[in-house]
């Protein structure tokens, strides 16, 4: 089966096709903000890191920044630094130009202040959107789409509707070849070794166990024990046994494929199948990471309701609670709640997202963009300098 | 009670099911398991969002939701009974932990 997406130089294939511009520093921010203003097709991040991480922080900002430079749902790239930054707009630009996408760099020390650099920059990006225009979408076989799952703002219907029907979706999705991504660890906890068994190697198991013990002691050092305070009293109160219980219907959104490659945060994968990515639980960073690994659509599921969205990739909501459904239709895109009144299996529900997939990567605009969110925090370890 | 299904099996592999309203011990189900629908007497009562057996189980046995062992057993289940911290624990996670 095939989406329309937009083929790049690289051979990849994206769902979406933007002028994106990066400040490599946060100092760039405010002016990479006036140059996107008002430009349809062009996304600006805001991105207030750059400089005073150090180490392996240094390594997450670049690479988070570089994989969305590199990412598939975009056509070219516009880098404003300020000239004095650790993370130079050069160092980011280098990394993206193997894909062959045109990669432009402004210094705002070198134009000479703000109002120059955001004239320049908008002449820039103007320039691009003519090419970017050109572009039509052609038929993409669903095998080269990569889905990242999430599930934000958890109630009881996120376990027993959303997340069992968007598990299906990703099966479905898997059994096209496609790539579904699976990710925050802290919410692996009591799960983990169900989801290791899965792994195709004992390596990637290990590798997976190993990731949830570094969330897990890193929770336990800041004084927050998961697995003792899991699953809560107001859990059991509302039909939760165990822990496993209560992860499995977080990790079950993902469907039951066996676990084809374990990798970093805002790692690209280079399996296709079910991957997993080690990221934190806090939705953005989350959702950030698995952009920067180039998810050309997410399926994000929620019982309360969320209005997040990603800069990049489209964001369809998925709700189990009806009320949530009627009262946040502006941020959720489908309601799976008629599982939850037996007049809908989790199969067909499952159907009806999959082939919302196709209708969005293929360009159906969902609730988060059309709100215009986009949203955007880069994961990291430490403190800044 | 209509023809509606007012339980839960998320998957085929499941040996619970989960209410979707509240149940009263001796009440009959309907349940549809791999697409068939059955008929079950309810031993205990059982509140929304709460687990009952779909067959009997022995003490020791794996509990099966979302395809995947969520526990064991400490007592023998009858189908139709309440399954919930009363009757199982936590699997021990071996070396993995």
């Amino acid at each position: 089966m095939n989406f329309e997406g937009y083929r790049r130089q690289d051979e990849k294939a994206g769902t979406r096709n933007y002028v994106l511009v990066i400040p490599s520093v946060g100092c760039s921010q405010g002016t990479v903000q006036a140059i996107a203003h008002g430009l349809k097709g062009v996304v600006d991040l805001p991105n207030m890191l750059g400089c005073g991480q150090v180490g392996e922080d240094r390594m997450l900002v670049k690479k988070t920044l570089v994989g969305f430079g590199i990412h598939p749902n975009v056509f070219a790239v516009l880098i404003v630094g300020n000239g004095c930054e650790q993370l130079s707009p050069e160092e980011i630009a280098k990394e993206i130009a193997p894909t062959g996408k045109r990669v432009e760099i402004i210094v705002i020390q070198e134009v000479g202040g703000t109002k120059k650099t955001i004239a320049l920059g908008k002449k820039i990006v103007k320039e691009i959107l003519q090419d970017a225009a050109k572009l039509n979408r052609e038929p993409i076989p669903l095998s080269e789409l990569i889905l990242g799952t999430e599930c934000g703002g958890s109630d009881y219907t996120s376990g027993l509707a959303a997340n069992p029907a968007v598990g299906a979706a990703c099966d479905m999705l898997v059994a096209e070849s496609g790539t579904v991504i699976l990710s925050e660890t802290p919410e692996l906890i009591g799960a983990e070794h169900l989801l290791a068994r899965r792994a195709r190697t004992p390596e990637m198991a290990k590798q997976l166990l190993d990731a949830v013990a570094w969330w897990e002691d890193k929770a336990i050092a800041a004084g927050q024990n998961i697995r003792e305070a899991n699953p809560s009293p107001g859990n059991i109160a509302g039909g939760i046994t165990t822990l496993e219980e209560k992860s499995l219907g977080c990790i079950y959104k993902a469907g039951t494929s066996p676990l084809e490659e374990v990798i970093p945060y805002a790692s690209y994968p280079t399996k296709k199948g079910l991957v997993y990515m080690d990221t934190p639980a806090s939705d953005i960073e989350q959702l950030v990471g698995m952009v920067a690994g180039g998810v050309q659509i997410v399926l994000f599921t929620t019982g309360r309701g969320n209005p997040l969205g990603t800069p990049i990739t489209p964001v369809i909501k998925i709700t189990g609670n009806r009320d949530t459904y009627l009262k946040m239709r502006d941020n959720t895109d489908m309601d799976v709640s008629k599982i939850l009144q037996g007049k809908e299996t989790v199969g067909l529900a499952g159907k009806r997202i999959f082939e919302e997939v196709i209708s969005v990567a293929s360009g159906k605009v969902t609730r988060a963009e059309k709100m215009g969110q986009r949203d955007f925090c880069i994961f990291k370890k430490n403190i800044n300098i | 009670m209509g023809g509606r299904i007012k339980v839960i099996v998320i998957n085929e592999k499941d040996n619970v099911a989960t209410a979707l309203e509240p149940f009263n011990a001796g009440m009959t189900v309907s349940v549809k398991v791999q697409g068939r629908i059955e008929k079950m007497k309810l031993l205990s009562d059982i509140p929304m969002g709460h687990k009952f057996a779909l067959r009997d189980m022995e003490e020791g046995e794996a509990v099966i939701k979302y395809g995947e062992p969520i526990g064991q057993t400490t007592a023998k289940i009858i189908r139709g009974e309440h399954v919930h911290i009363h009757n199982v624990v936590s699997e021990p996670r071996g070396g993995l932990g």
